[in-house]
């Protein structure tokens, strides 16, 4: 499982990047996730509101912050 | 438009948490039976201490006062003291309410907006009728002013006409509720609107000249590369009233918790200036009379960099000490359009010419605003 994080660095992105990699920990999942902050990377993918998650190619989340209930759902816990 | 060297303030609420799967209805309608309870009587709290505020100042500071007249202090001195804690005990208190009870409204208000969906509206409109659209949905759009070049591309891949896109850059920063929170409550409420919709104008005329001008082959090269894909995988779930609620107060914890602290000081400066400084003092060189007055504050505010917060309490001090009202809107308005840290993110998607081409389409606006206001009030 791959999962992205895009955001160019604003507060709520690094947040979103903490709470997934949190999540990940906690429940011992073996996603793989990166932190996305490259401009063109972002808009590549077509997302213009950060932060967003994107689960295996798939836009979860755009413009705000994951609560943890729902990054579990993502990973399957 | 503003970039906050990322720190999402002001413009920016896009703080909602809604559930994955939309809640079901019953512990749905409990919560929505539980803020109408809450509410309700915080409402009738808020209106009730509300109105007791000037009083209460004019209370206080009389008798700090007379506590001081116990010092050898001359009558003078105690005056301007009095009259400094008389401002900011009133004036901070009033605007920290006025913002907690707007934000949370503009908060409910922005739940039913997202970029994707002003995307979606705006794409192919007509100029004149999108530039007129994306100032308007600029004010309700809640975005993160960190994405304001993803949300650039997005819209410029999306077929939304340049032009009509910075009508919308414009718009959103610069007409925010902060801003109409404090200048309503300094200055009341037909500051307020006139500010509103100057701003709108602004947003829209600058936007809708930026079209014409033909400036598109002025964006980097790399943008028109970009095969944006619909984001439209991600549908926004539909929100139910709790779920709104709920989103207003996380716009009052972002934003309020953000700039109560520039309130504040920003209000301590007035309030000094109020005591302190005599009236008219200013108005030699910020005045009417002082044609140069405008085009000067504009081009001081341009690489200025605030947030509408901090400034509108100095802002007001200054007029009450003799600045010309339509000096001072225009300074704010070029302080809260452009800034420097904003134009460098900027520079990513734009060639330098068409950011010069913007600065000054911008500034020339808002010169227009001031000795428009000058003449009229």
């Amino acid at each position: 499982m791959n999962i992205k994080v895009l955001g160019p660095g604003c507060k709520k992105c690094h947040e979103t990047d903490k709470l997934v990699r949190e999540v990940i920990a906690e429940s011992g999942s073996d996603a793989f996730m990166e932190y996305v902050t490259d401009i063109a990377e972002i808009a590549k993918l077509g997302i213009f509101s950060t932060p967003a998650v994107v689960v295996d190619g798939q836009v979860k989340l755009t413009g705000k912050v994951p609560t943890k209930a729902q990054v579990r759902s993502w990973l399957g816990k | 438009m503003k970039t906050k060297s990322c720190a999402c303030d002001g413009d920016c609420s896009s703080g909602g948490q809604t559930p994955v799967e939309t809640a079901t209805s019953s512990s749905d309608r409990m919560m929505t039976a539980r803020y109408i309870l809450v509410g309700t009587p915080m409402l009738v709290a808020w209106w009730l201490i509300y109105g007791r505020l000037e009083p209460f100042a004019g209370w206080l500071a009389h008798h700090f006062a007379q506590y001081l007249s116990g010092y050898n202090l001359s009558p003078g001195n105690i005056e301007h003291l009095r009259s400094t804690v008389e401002f900011f005990v009133f004036e901070a208190p009033k605007v920290l309410m006025l913002l907690l009870l707007v934000v949370f409204g503009v908060g409910v208000i922005r739940s039913f907006f997202t970029p994707e969906r002003t995307r979606k509206i705006l794409a192919g409109k007509r100029e004149s009728v999108g530039n007129i659209l994306a100032a308007l949905l600029g004010i309700v759009t809640p975005f993160c002013s960190c994405s304001a070049v993803p949300l650039f591309i997005g819209f410029v891949t999306a077929s939304v006409p340049l032009g009509v896109t910075f009508s919308f850059l414009i718009s959103s920063p610069m007409v925010n509720e902060v801003a109409l929170v404090l200048l309503y409550g300094l200055f009341g409420w037909r500051i307020a609107a006139i500010y509103m919709s100057t701003g709108l104008i602004i947003a829209m005329l600058a936007g809708w000249t930026i079209g014409r001008l033909k400036m598109e082959r002025h964006l980097e090269d790399w943008v028109y590369k970009i095969q944006a894909g619909e984001s439209g995988v991600y549908d926004e779930e539909r929100k139910s009233f709790a779920d709104r609620v709920r989103f207003g107060l996380d716009a009052v914890r972002d934003i309020v918790g953000k700039v109560w602290i520039y309130v504040i000081l920003g209000i301590a400066v007035g309030a000094g200036i109020h005591g302190y400084v005599p009236t008219g003092y200013l108005a030699s060189i910020m005045g009417k009379g002082v044609w140069w007055s405008v085009p000067v504050a504009v081009l001081i505010g341009i690489p200025f960099y605030s947030n509408a917060a901090g400034i509108i309490p100095v802002v007001s001090a200054l007029i009450e000490k003799g600045a010309a009202m339509g000096t001072t809107l225009a300074f704010m308005m070029s302080v809260v359009a452009i800034s420097f840290p904003e134009t460098v993110i900027l520079r990513k998607v734009l060639k330098p010419r068409l950011i010069l081409v913007f600065t000054c389409v911008v500034a020339v606006g808002c010169i227009i605003v001031g000795y428009l206001f000058n003449a009229l009030i």
